[in-house]
């Protein structure tokens, strides 16, 4: 993947950033540019705003994963999940920090920024989020990015920030 | 729009083809369907391939050209077209051609499947094949097509007690059928306990509830029904084709236990064709991993949602069952070479409808069955094809 690729959508993969339709307000991730729900459609194409997900959820289903996604052959074997969140967007992503034999149906998590994979020795490093077990209901916080600034060869600095 | 018919089919064996190239397995089940259809190439009016991925897979794009000009056809300039949509690809295809020759546009169209999957190892190919799904939203962060299917699995199995062995059962059959068909990938049967024991693809699927890679073609030939009987004494008129879309992503439906693009295009088939599911005898339905067929029976309606695992387990989609599914052995067993999917799954139906399947003969036949399904649904075709007298 080039690292334009992967850099452009780091707003989305970092801070998660969805949108909101201005006309009915449901909550979209990725982000969308027009809102499927609404009747007029093509009329909600300027009322897209920018929504911030809280990354607080909870597990609808998963599965561990022994036969690995390529640049994830590491993490084997690993917990993928479908999470609902609370604003509703349903995110895929895995779940860490927890034995496979301890994640449930239900479970409820909060988004935490994690390292997807790597593309080789020498290729671009992957960040994202992943979900951790919430440790109470209402204490997730929304993921930020490093404290540390992303090396300069991972991804370019423009994306830092949240917008 | 005029009445289509299937006058002809054709297929190679699906496997691990390793002395044969893409374009030659293409020919063969091409030039086999002509053949079985008696027409004469002069007769074409243009050819429809199916095909996911031939650019990842043998660096090799633009194959709708190639295949026409490895059949000899290209002095002839025909329009030669390839269709994708990932697993679906292969029932796409046959989609365009029913509207081409129904159109009146074109009299004769051959519709070809052909993917060959075992030029690259087994892990490109899986991530290849994994394309189907949302790149950007799914894979990148950590998914597979089995560990998608497997999240529906998991669902299914919470709200409606579906166990891992009434899974099973639906490969134990497939394996069983398969063995009376000498196309297909594997012959060999299994045991229930074969399949609970292998080793974990994505749980709750293990290696036995996922259906190979394999390299492989089929083909047919579609014309006008009212002139069917010139090319053969059991023309099989095509009562519906429907194709039914979704979003891409799992993660953005609804329902994680249900195709809606699988029970629209069925209801839009049956629509069509003033048929019911209790009309079919036979169905080939997309077995990729033993949960999709579970799925696509209740989505079809051929039994209540989340009752598929008992009943299935029960034998009740068995020989000489309500329908009878997957004779051929389906993509678990007969083989899963994406793209030629959905064009074997309508040969299969021809050779039942006409009485041609030998040992695995679903008895009385008359109207079958087929869904093809892209990624985890986001495209789903449903075909039904009928015996005419």
């Amino acid at each position: 993947m080039s690292i334009a690729r992967f850099w452009r959508e780091t707003p989305r993969r970092y801070n998660l950033g969805g949108s909101r339709c201005g006309n009915c307000g449901t909550v979209y991730f990725p982000p969308r540019l027009v809102c499927p729900k609404c009747p007029q459609h093509r009329s909600t194409i300027e009322k897209m705003a920018p929504f911030q997900l809280s990354g607080e959820g909870e597990v609808l289903s998963f599965t561990v994963v022994h036969d690995p996604a390529e640049g994830f052959e590491m993490q084997v074997p690993y917990v993928l999940a479908l999470v609902r969140t609370v604003e509703g967007p349903v995110l895929t992503g895995q779940i860490v920090d927890l034995e496979p034999k301890d994640v449930a149906i239900g479970l409820r998590v909060k988004a935490t920024f994690r390292k997807l994979r790597e593309e080789g020795k020498a290729g671009v490093i992957h960040y994202g989020y992943k979900f951790t077990p919430a440790t109470e209901p209402g204490s997730a916080r929304s993921p930020r990015g490093p404290a540390e600034p992303v090396r300069a060869n991972d991804v370019p600095a423009r994306d830092k920030a949240p917008a | 729009m005029r009445d289509v018919a299937v006058l002809g089919v054709g297929q190679t064996k699906f496997g691990e083809l390793w002395d044969r190239s893409f374009r030659e397995i293409g020919i063969e089940a091409g030039l086999q369907a002509l053949v079985d259809a008696k027409l004469s190439s002069g007769d074409l009016g243009g050819l429809f391939l199916g095909n996911m991925a031939s650019g990842s897979l043998i660096d090799q794009e633009h194959i709708a050209p190639l295949i026409l000009d490895y059949a000899g056809l290209a002095g002839r300039h025909l329009p030669s077209v390839r269709v994708e949509g990932g697993g679906a690809s292969g029932a796409l295809a046959f989609h365009q051609g029913y509207l081409a020759v129904a159109s009146g546009l074109y009299d004769y169209v051959v519709v070809g499947g052909a993917e060959k999957l075992t030029d690259v190892p087994d892990a490109t190919a899986a991530q290849i094949t994994s394309s189907a799904a949302d790149h950007e939203w799914e894979v990148v962060f950590g998914a597979t097509l089995p560990a998608l299917w497997a999240i529906m699995a998991r669902r299914h199995m919470h709200l409606y007690g579906t166990t891992r062995e009434q899974l099973a059962a639906v490969a134990v059959q497939a394996h069983a059928m398969a063995a009376k068909n000498p196309n297909a990938h594997y012959r060999n049967r299994l045991t229930l306990e074969q399949v609970l024991d292998a080793g974990p693809v994505a749980e709750p699927l293990g290696l036995f509830d996922c259906a190979p890679l394999s390299d492989g073609a089929a083909a047919v030939v579609l014309g006008p029904l009212e002139t069917a009987r010139e090319h053969t004494d059991t023309p099989i008129k095509i009562a519906a084709s429907q194709v039914a879309c979704d979003t891409l992503a799992l993660q953005h439906r609804e329902d994680l236990t249900s195709l809606p693009s699988t029970a629209i295009a069925g209801q839009r088939a049956f629509a069509r064709a003033r048929r019911a599911p209790a009309d079919v005898q036979v169905a080939e339905l997309h077995d990729a991993y033993t949960v999709s067929a579970l799925l696509a029976l209740e989505d079809l309606g051929f039994v209540e949602k989340g009752a598929s695992g008992p009943a299935f387990a029960s034998g009740r989609f068995g020989p000489g069952g309500s329908p009878t599914v997957n004779p051929s052995g389906g993509l678990k067993a007969q083989g899963q070479p994406f793209g030629a999917v959905g064009v074997a799954q309508v040969a299969e139906l021809v050779r039942q409808l006409r009485g041609e399947a030998k040992e695995r003969q679903v008895a009385g036949a008359t109207l079958g069955l087929a869904q093809n399904v892209g990624g985890t649904g986001a495209t789903s075709v449903v075909t039904l094809l009928e015996r005419v007298n």
